[in-house]
C-alpha cells in the first residue's frame, strides 16, 4: 500500500524537506515487522501528529527516531533517518550526541527522583555545561519555556515527584528542552491528564513550534486536530495517508483514515 | 455465612497470628535483654575474658565482630553491587543468567557449618591465610554474597523503566543512568539488604568457628599498626567474635560466672545488632534524602 500525499504543494514541501526525514523505515521486533518501510518529512516548525489504532506501529516509528529501540533487544532497524544530511541509522552514529539533539516525552510523566532544579539541570552538566550561574539560566529558560516558571521558581530544591501530574508532565517538557534539542518527540503526552492540564500542554505545543520541530503521538483526534500542521495515519505498520491535518480530516483520500477518524473503527 | 462476618473472622484470625508473633519476638527479646542487662558494665563491654577466675569481660570480642562486620562489607557490598547491578541491568536473560540464579540461590541456603569446614579446608589451609578475620570475612561472603546480589539485582529491576528511558532520552551513558538514576531509587532496598546480610555476620558463629577461630591474641588497644601481631586491625591474626564467645563459654566456659557472660554477651549481641540496625537506616536516610532531595524514603 502506497501512502496518499493529499495536494501536490505537500508533495513538493515533504520531498524538498532534508534536513528530518525518514527513508524507508522498517523497524522490526525479531522477525515481526512492526513498522513497514515508512518515509516521512517532518518540516520545519511544524507539529506532525502520528495517529491510528493501538499497535499500528506509530509508537515504535517514533521512538526509533532518537534510537531508542535500541535499548530493546532483538529490535531491528532497516532504511535511514536523515537529520541535517546526515543517516543517523546508520551504525557509526554516535547515539548520545545525536540524543541532545531530539529530544523526548512519554505518556506518563517520569521526572527522576531528584530536585526540580536538578533534573533540569542533569543533562546540561553532564553534557559539560559548568557553573552555577550558566545552568541556573538553562534551569530558569528551561522552566520558563515549558510555562512552569512560576508555579515552581520558590521551590527549586524540592523533590519532583512532589509535582502534581500535570506540573510533573511540564517538567519532563523542560527536561527535555534543557539540552536544547531540535526536534521533540512526543508520545501521548496529554493522555493521563486531567483537560486543564491537557490544555496547558497543547498551548505550549503550539508556542514551541516556532523554535523546534515537534512529532507527536496521539489517541486523541481532537488533539490532533488542534495542535498538528501535518497528520500521519498508521495503521497495521503501514502509512495510509499523510498531508496537511486538515486536509486529513475534512477530506480524506482513503477510506480507511476516514473511518478511523469518524471513530468507526480502531 | 455472611460475607461481612467471613471478613470480621478472617481479620480476626490475621490479627491473632500477627499477635502472637510478636509477642513471641518481644518475649525472646526481653528474656535476652532481662537476663543480661544486671551483668552488662563499661568493665565488661572493655575488660577481656578470663578463663577460670570469675569477672572477665567482652571487649575483644565485641571489637571483633565489629570489625569482622567492616572486614566482610568491605569484600560484600562492593562485590553483591557490580554483580547484582549486572544481573539487573547488563546481563542479557538466558541460560547463563538463569544458572548465575541458580547457583546464587544454592549457595544462600547453605547449611553454615558446611560453609565452616569448606572454609578450613581451602581459605584457612590450601590458602594459608590460618585462623584469621580475613578467613572469616571470606567464609561469611559465601552466603552474604547470594544476598546481597539478589537485593541488588530486585532493587534495580524495581525502579520503573521510565526512569532509564528519561535518562536515555537525554543522551545519558549507560554507565551515568545506572549510577545516578537508578542507583538513587535502588538506595532503601539496598540499604535493606546490607542491614540483612550485617545481621548473619553479627550472629554466625558455626562458620567462624573453623575460619576466625576461637581464640583472640592478647590485643594491645593502643597499637594501631595493622601490621603487628598484637594490633586489633590486624586482619591476619585469629579473631573470636562475640557469637562464638558466647557458644564457647556456654559450652566449655570454666570460669565461675560462665552463665552470667554468656547472659551478659547475649544481651551486648541483641543490643549491638538493634544499634547498628537503627543506624544504618538513619545514615541510609541522609543519603536517600541527599541523593533524590526527598523528604522521606518511599
Amino acid at each position: 500500500m502506497e501512502a496518499t500525499l493529499t495536494a501536490p504543494h505537500v508533495l513538493q514541501e515533504a520531498m524538498v524537506e532534508k534536513n528530518f526525514r525518514t527513508e524507508n523505515l522498517s523497524i522490526f521486533y525479531g522477525t515481526y515487522e512492526a513498522v513497514k518501510g515508512i518515509s516521512l518529512p517532518f518540516p520545519e516548525k511544524t507539529v506532525t501528529a502520528l495517529i491510528g489504532p493501538s499497535g499500528c506501529g506509530k509508537s515504535t516509528f517514533l521512538r526509533s527516531l532518537n534510537r531508542m529501540n535500541d535499548e530493546i533487544s532483538g529490535s531491528t532497524t532497516k532504511g535511514s533517518i536523515w537529520i541535517d544530511g546526515v543517516d543517523i541509522n546508520a551504525s557509526g552514529t554516535d547515539v548520545i550526541k545525536l540524543r541532545q539533539k531530539i529530544g523526548m516525552v512519554w505518556q506518563k510523566p517520569n521526572p527522576f527522583y531528584k530536585s526540580i532544579y536538578d533534573n533540569i539541570a542533569f543533562g546540561p552538566r553532564y553534557h559539560g555545561v559548568k557553573g552555577k550561574k550558566a545552568l541556573d539560566e538553562i534551569v530558569e529558560s528551561s522552566l520558563r519555556r515549558a510555562a512552569l516558571w512560576d508555579e515552581v521558581k520558590d521551590r527549586l530544591k524540592d523533590s519532583a515527584l512532589a509535582l502534581s501530574g500535570g506540573q510533573q508532565q511540564r517538567l519532563c517538557i523542560a527536561r527535555a528542552l534543557s539540552v536544547n534539542p531540535q526536534i521533540l518527540l512526543l508520545d501521548e503526552p496529554a493522555s493521563a491528564l486531567d483537560p486543564v492540564s491537557t490544555g496547558k500542554i497543547e498551548e505550549l505545543i503550539k508556542e514551541l513550534k516556532e523554535e523546534l520541530r515537534i512529532v507527536i503521538v496521539t489517541h486523541n483526534m481532537q488533539q490532533a486536530a488542534r495542535i498538528s500542521d501535518y497528520t500521519a495515519y498508521f495503521y497495521l505498520g503501514q502509512l495510509i495517508e499523510y498531508g496537511l491535518t486538515e486536509k486529513v480530516f475534512t477530506n480524506p483520500e482513503n477510506s480507511m483514515t476516514q473511518e478511523y477518524i469518524m471513530g468507526r473503527f480502531g | 455465612m455472611k460475607a461481612r462476618t467471613v471478613d470480621k473472622i478472617a481479620t480476626g484470625i490475621i490479627v491473632t497470628l500477627a499477635l502472637l508473633i510478636v509477642a513471641v519476638l518481644a518475649g525472646l527479646l526481653g528474656y535476652i535483654l532481662f537476663r543480661g542487662m544486671s551483668h552488662i558494665s563499661w568493665d565488661f563491654l572493655t575488660s577481656a575474658p578470663q578463663k577460670i577466675r570469675a569477672g572477665g569481660g567482652v571487649g575483644p570480642q565485641l571489637f571483633n565482630s565489629l570489625f569482622l562486620l567492616v572486614l566482610t562489607l568491605l569484600i560484600t557490598v562492593p562485590l553483591g553491587l557490580g554483580a547484582g547491578i549486572y544481573m539487573a541491568e547488563y546481563a542479557r536473560p538466558g541460560r547463563i543468567t538463569g544458572f548465575i540464579r541458580l547457583i546464587v540461590e544454592v549457595l544462600s541456603s547453605f547449611p553454615s557449618i558446611v560453609v565452616g569446614l569448606f572454609g578450613l579446608l581451602l581459605i584457612v589451609n590450601i590458602f594459608g591465610l590460618g585462623f584469621s578475620l580475613v578467613s572469616g570475612a571470606l567464609a561469611l561472603t559465601v552466603f552474604n554474597l547470594p544476598l546481597m546480589v539478589r537485593i541488588t539485582e530486585q532493587a534495580f529491576r524495581s525502579v520503573p523503566a521510565q526512569q532509564k528511558e528519561a535518562g536515555f532520552a537525554l543522551g545519558l551513558s549507560k554507565w551515568k543512568i545506572v549510577t545516578t538514576v537508578l542507583f538513587p531509587v535502588a538506595l532503601p532496598a539496598i540499604i535493606t539488604g546490607t542491614i540483612l546480610s550485617a545481621g548473619r555476620v553479627f550472629g554466625e558463629a558455626a562458620a567462624l568457628m573453623f575460619t576466625a577461630g576461637m581464640s583472640s591474641p592478647r590485643l594491645n588497644f593502643s597499637n594501631w599498626n595493622p601490621l603487628s601481631p598484637s594490633s586489633p586491625l590486624n586482619p591476619f591474626r585469629p579473631a573470636e567474635t562475640l557469637a562464638v564467645h558466647i557458644w564457647k563459654i556456654n559450652s566449655e566456659g570454666l570460669a565461675p560466672d560462665a552463665v552470667q557472660i554468656a547472659a551478659g554477651a547475649s544481651a551486648v549481641l541483641v543490643i549491638t545488632v538493634l544499634i547498628f540496625n537503627l543506624a544504618a537506616r538513619y545514615v541510609g536516610r541522609l543519603i536517600y534524602r541527599k541523593l533524590t532531595a526527598s523528604r522521606r524514603m518511599n
